[in-house]
């Protein structure tokens, strides 16, 4: 790894928490309603959104009409986005003509934004209209966000409540996460990628007359649109789905360094930053460092392995006496697939950030990783999206991983477990055991269909042997943990794979809302216990670690035989 | 009999008796109650017909020994989850065994009114109903439980305390209650049959002990949850593993490869592996030695919740006089007069003490024979004159000297009497200087000179202080409740070491601050024997009942000390706290565990498709028979060896809570994800050198 390299990790970790502490305060204003500044700038925005859809602010919920509007929102989300794919051909926005989307794929990609997955089975910018992109996908990119938000919100609440049934209210967790949070720092970034030369225009294209103008190709129409707003929410909340196919290896997508580092940054901020305000609402900021750390212990040997292997190069090549190392005539290692822009560390860094948070942006081909830096990204998905995680949906995960650990550990100190003062019981454990069983279903039930029916119906593969069955196995891992991102070298546009993908994401979502909210249901109606010495501190080093290994275990347990299928024999062949 | 002894471990006949039960336990619809070993179950019946097919159909690529010997062993591992099982109920049952004894069927003399001389007629004691009045004489066991309407009586209570000295027992206050199956020593006793047949103390406690009518705790509910959500996800995992290989061996035969896909045996011996069979084998067990050693420590419990409650418990509720002061006050320091020498004050203090028999008058001969460093004897002469209501005063005379002892009042008007002016102005002092200290003042006089006063004072247990000190560092606090000014309470407190005391305690009072502490999310343990206990008894989360308390505090409370020792209450919270622990230690171990078992069966499963992934077997196992078979093994003894520690509980050592965690998560967690390697590796060193691999 070169001192380049190790100097933007730095970097990135300093940008991180420094904009993160922050942000995570001014959350917390903003979802107790003390925001004043911008209260006063979008208040009336918000009474006016509440007044037109007959909203009583003050209202609260308790967790069953909570999980009601999440699930009915996001239903007629869904049916929207697919609509206007459908019809897209006979609305307005649409340049290049592009006809309306196959049912499959519509299908697929409804749900995908939905639940703030961005599975792409389809080339954005050649399938999609802008008006599409704009106010459908994009749409979705901020509410979907925003869901997992409010969804996190609430289950924080639920620490600090004292034998109540309510939760909070959805539609104003939502319209606050949107109009105070995502909005306003999507526009900061959007500003910041133009300047840095992203394209924002209402332009389809541009008509470029080539400087290296070959026998018969002189002229090349680039696509272009309004990428930077596109492409500042997609990071923002953990969406991923690009205006480019090539997502942010495309040069108009990600055209520098400066950007690329903005745009990683992107990736973890919210997530980041919802630990701290995690601490915050709940009394314990410690607690809010504490998983944070958890999250970055998590995350830091996979991105170690991902970048030594990638510096490291290929193995294959080596024997044929070419120079993989690093100098400062070229980067070295295993550039395949890679920017020349960005190099082994910005790729590799952005590879993990982007599997760390359930993302699934790409500024590089993780097809082209070497077989164990390949693995970083699978197990990172695999593992649950709850390092970093989507907004709010990786706190929330990682909140029920935490329910689990204390369970366990609760009992090895002799005491019925209990979670920031709220015992944690039968009830759930049951929700607890079902939100973490039911990723680990999608995609070991989706690969191995998908193994099954290779040959006779799913015809997707493009590599054979172990790495195809990486491809397969990466795709459903992506879907069946609302990632996103992925390997690539897999035809995703079949029936087989839109359709049980479409599944995955579905299941995989909202059956962990769910639970979830039923935890956070369950946890207001109970007493808060005052700590004592007898009582399990979750904010030290003890409980940090059981947490590591509480979901490496899982993860691991539950993959390992699938890994070493794939990418452990794959690297055991060269 | 029958002290509830605590036995042998592994004591013969319980094994006897364990080994055919767990042969009984095989029953599907007993084991569906255990999720994980009924999945093992299943696997055992599913490889049982691999095995025949493959005895029949000779043409398959799996030998039939190999199917078989998984098969068996796996048959293995659920007879021992059961022979856990068996055991933790056996050392019950044997204990309900001796009790039943005590249950014998006895002709009871039936009154139609509670009085002696009321119309009676014998019905055996099985059918006695609640209302029911008999008469018990002297020699008489006692039909049923029941209230005391009238006489006074000697009662061996031995059947159930295992206590041999016999007990008071009378009408009317706190001793009021009598038990099923003691016998009368002495005079009679009509009482008032309490309870429906079946119903008694001694049938609750039989089904206790036998565990008939063990309920899972909440915490072992919630943990069987979690555990069965493993085992689906490991079942997931070997279920879809099918299809991976298979795709892995067609890839591989199309590029010229070879391989086979892996079989139903090795997928049903990963399965059971992986999912946490050392805990769901011995998670009953655990419950139900939990129980047992609440017996052994002569507690009964009518629930495992209140077992588990215990160990929940983080404020406890202590009456002072004989939890954390001996019962008695006794004699600390003589005081003397002016003018008086301390071994005057102590002679004539003994003197006048030497005929009391109370622990009072006793603790003040003991505290002046250590004062004066001799033996006092009283000459033939004297006469004693003992302690009255009307005088409250005790004493002797003898050679025209009286010597007298009493509160400081009763003397105070005794010595006015003999001379004016009562108490001389420094002994009222010294009086009020002992009061206010929370210890009683005794004045001695010899006629009508005041000699001094000699200080009574509640001892603190010896021990208790340290007790309450491993109760803080385990998170607990510690409540004094006392009849005492809230000065005197204060004082104790401060002595004892307690958190916090309630002075001038009554029921009401008792009840209001168990109540508050609830409402703050503190979850409350108290000891009481009265009647007017049992308000507050029922209030608590876990009530301990004292043996010798009323009918109506047992009947309150959700534990009953036979021992009617109200320090128990320290005891009980360690082994609720043990059991909790045990479970989560053999939970944590259980599953770090599975991390060697992949290391032993996935290279084994895959290395015919793939010949690289033999570097994942790192333990060097002799080959990928012996490697499953190893494992399985391994996943089968590991149950047996762990049950002598499911049963004693693991230790415990008061330590706050990090302090535990990390001890636990050190030695079960680390020691669990290391500890096979060796012996996996070991188990099929034997296998293959006996050439069976």
């Amino acid at each position: 790894m070169t001192g380049a390299g190790i100097a933007q990790i730095v970097a990135y970790a300093i940008a991180l928490v420094a904009l993160g502490i922050p942000l995570g305060a001014y959350m917390v204003r903003v979802y107790t309603g003390n925001a004043r500044f911008a209260q006063k700038l979008l208040g009336p925005v918000e009474r006016g959104m509440y007044r037109a859809f007959g909203i009583d602010p003050k209202r609260e919920h308790g967790w069953k009409q909570y999980a009601v509007a999440v699930m009915m929102f996001n239903f007629f989300g869904c049916v929207l986005v697919y609509a206007m794919q459908r019809l897209q051909g006979h609305l307005p926005g649409n340049p290049l003509h592009v006809p309306g989307v196959d049912p499959r794929v519509a299908f697929n990609t409804a749900i995908s934004f939905g639940t703030n997955t961005n599975w792409q089975a389809y080339g954005g910018e050649s399938t999609m209209s802008h008006f599409v992109q704009a106010a459908a996908l994009g749409v979705q990119n901020f509410v979907s966000a925003a869901t997992g938000m409010a969804v996190l919100v609430a289950l924080t609440r639920a620490f600090k409540k004292k034998q109540v049934d309510e939760l909070g209210n959805f539609w104003v967790d939502l319209t606050r996460s949107t109009l105070y949070i995502l909005v306003p720092l999507a526009v900061v970034t959007t500003v910041v990628l133009v300047v840095q030369g992203v394209p924002q225009t209402t332009h389809a294209s541009d008509h470029i007359v080539l400087m290296d103008a070959q026998a018969d190709v002189t002229t090349q129409d680039i696509a272009v649109g309004p990428v930077a707003s596109q492409v500042a929410i997609k990071q923002l909340g953990t969406n991923g789905g690009g205006f480019y196919n090539v997502n942010s290896a495309h040069p108009l997508e990600n055209p520098s360094p400066a950007s690329n580092f903005i745009e990683m940054l992107a990736i973890l901020l919210i997530p980041a930053a919802l630990c701290f305000t995690f601490g915050r609402m709940v009394g314990s900021r410690r607690q809010g460092v504490a998983i944070l750390v958890a999250m970055t212990l998590l995350v830091l040997p996979f991105l170690a392995l991902t970048l030594h292997e990638e510096q490291a190069g290929n193995k294959a090549i080596a024997t044929l006496h070419v120079d993989q190392s690093a100098t400062s005539e070229q980067a070295g290692g295993n550039m395949e697939g890679k920017e020349t822009r960005f190099g082994i560390s910005a790729s590799s860094l952005w590879a993990t950030t982007t599997t760390a948070a359930s993302n699934g942006s790409v500024n590089s081909m993780h097809d082209s990783y070497t077989p164990l830096g390949g693995l970083s990204p699978i197990v990172l998905i695999a593992l649950g999206e709850v390092a970093f995680g989507g907004v709010g949906s990786g706190l929330y995960g990682m909140l029920i991983f935490a329910i689990v650990a204390v369970f366990i550990a609760g009992l090895m100190v002799g005491r019925t477990p209990e979670f920031l003062g709220k015992k944690i019981e039968a009830y759930e454990m049951k929700m607890a055991s079902l939100a973490i069983l039911v990723p680990v279903a999608a995609t070991l039930i989706g690969t191995g269909i998908a193994c099954l029916v290779d040959e006779t119906w799913a015809k997707a593969l493009a590599n054979h042997g172990p790495h195809g069955f990486s491809e397969v196995l990466y795709a459903f891992t992506s879907q069946g943990n609302n990632n996103g991102s992925a390997f690539g070298g897999l035809t995703a546009s079949g029936t087989f794979y839109t359709t049980a993908g479409g599944i995955c994401m579905w299941v995989a979502r909202y059956w962990i809302i769910i639970p979830t909210l039923a935890i956070a249901g369950s946890l207001a109606r109970k007493k808060i216990i005052p700590p004592s010495t007898g009582t399990l501190p979750t904010d030290g080093v003890m409980f940090t670690l059981l947490l590591c290994g509480s979901v490496i275990l899982v993860g691991a347990l539950s993959f390992l035989p699938a890994l070493a299928l794939g990418p452990i024999v794959e690297h055991l062949f060269l | 009999m029958t002290k509830l002894a605590p036995k042998k471990l592994f004591d013969g006949p319980i094994v006897r008796r364990a080994i055919g039960e767990s042969l009984a336990k095989l029953d599907p619809r007993r084991m569906i109650k255990n999720p994980v070993m009924f999945v093992v179950e299943i696997g055992s019946m599913f490889t049982t017909i691999l095995f025949v097919h493959a005895l029949a159909s000779r043409d398959t690529d799996t030998s039939p020994g190999f199917v078989g010997a998984v098969s068996i062993w796996l048959w293995f591992t659920v007879l021992f989850a059961n022979f856990a099982e068996a055991m933790a109920e056996g050392r019950g049952k044997a204990q309900a065994d001796a009790l039943r004894k005590a249950r014998k069927d006895v002709p009871a003399i039936v009154l139609d009114e509670p009085t002696q001389d009321a119309k009676r007629h014998e019905k055996p004691s099985s059918q006695l109903q609640a209302g029911d009045f008999v008469l018990v004489e002297a020699g008489a066991i006692i039909p049923g439980d029941g209230e005391i309407v009238q006489g006074v009586a000697s009662v061996n209570e031995s059947a159930i305390t295992g206590e041999s000295a016999p007990v008071i027992r009378e009408s009317g206050g706190d001793h009021s209650a009598v038990t099923g199956g003691t016998t009368v020593l002495s005079d009679w006793l009509i009482v008032k049959i309490t309870t429906q047949p079946g119903q008694s103390f001694l049938d609750r406690m039989i089904s206790m002990v036998e565990g008939a009518k063990r309920k899972k705790t909440p915490n072992e509910i919630a943990l069987d949850i979690l555990l069965a959500g493993l085992t689906i996800v490991f079942l997931l995992v070997t279920v879809t593993l099918w299809p991976f290989s298979r795709f892995a061996v067609k890839e591989a035969m199309n590029a010229g490869g070879m391989g086979t896909v892996v079989s139903l045996t090795v997928l049903v011996a990963l399965l059971v592996c992986l999912i946490p069979t050392t805990i769901g084998g011995l998670l009953s067990a655990i419950g139900i030695a939990g129980m047992d050693r609440m017996i052994q420590a002569n507690v009964i419990a009518t629930s495992g919740r209140a077992v588990e409650a215990a160990g929940d418990v983080d404020v406890l509720l202590l009456d002072k006089t004989g939890t954390i002061t001996h019962g008695n006050r006794q004699a600390t320091a003589f005081l003397p007069a002016k003018g008086v020498t301390e071994a005057q004050l102590a002679e004539a203090a003994v003197l006048s003490s030497l005929a009391d028999d109370t622990p009072e008058g006793k603790s003040i001969v003991s505290l002046g024979v250590g004062k004066l460093g001799k033996t006092v004897t009283a000459p033939s002469s004297a006469t004693f004159v003992p302690f009255t209501a009307q005088t409250r005063m005790s004493g002797v005379d003898f050679d025209g000297r009286s010597i007298r002892k009493g509160a400081s009042d009763a003397i105070g008007k005794y010595v006015a009497a003999l001379r004016s002016g009562g108490l001389p102005p420094e002994v009222r002092t010294t009086v009020d200087d002992v009061a206010k200290k929370g210890s009683t003042p005794l004045v001695v006089c010899d006629g009508n000179t005041v000699l001094g006063v000699v200080q009574l004072a509640d001892i603190v247990k010896d021990g208790i202080k340290e007790r309450f000190t491993e109760m803080r560092r385990m998170g607990i606090k510690t409540v004094m409740i006392t009849g005492d000014n809230p000065l005197t309470a204060a004082a104790i407190a401060a002595e004892a070491g307690v958190d916090g005391f309630l002075a001038e305690a009554t029921p009401e009072a008792k009840l209001a601050m168990i109540r508050e502490y609830q409402e703050k999310g503190h979850l409350v343990a108290m000891t009481g024997d009265g009647t007017n206990d049992a308000p507050a008894l029922a209030q608590a989360d876990v009530a301990v009942a004292m043996n010798s308390g009323t009918q109506a505090a047992k009947e309150a409370g959700n534990m009953v000390d036979l021992d009617s020792n109200p320090t128990k209450l320290l005891e009980i919270v360690t082994v609720g706290k043990q059991m909790l622990m045990t479970r989560g230690a053999l939970t944590t171990f259980s599953i770090a565990n599975d991390v060697s078992k992949y290391f032993a069966i996935i290279p084994a499963a895959f290395v015919g498709t793939y010949p690289q992934l033999g570097a994942l077997n790192v333990m060097g196992l002799h080959s990928p028979t012996s490697a499953v078979m190893s494992a399985v093994i391994f996943n089968a003894l590991i149950i047996i060896a762990l049950i002598p520690l499911a049963l004693r509980g693991i230790k415990i050592r008061p330590a706050p809570a990090p302090v535990v965690l990390r001890r636990n998560l050190l030695v079960y967690g680390l020691g669990g994800l290391v500890m096979p390697f060796p012996f996996i590796k070991l188990i099929d060193v034997i296998i293959s050198s006996l050439g069976l691999g």
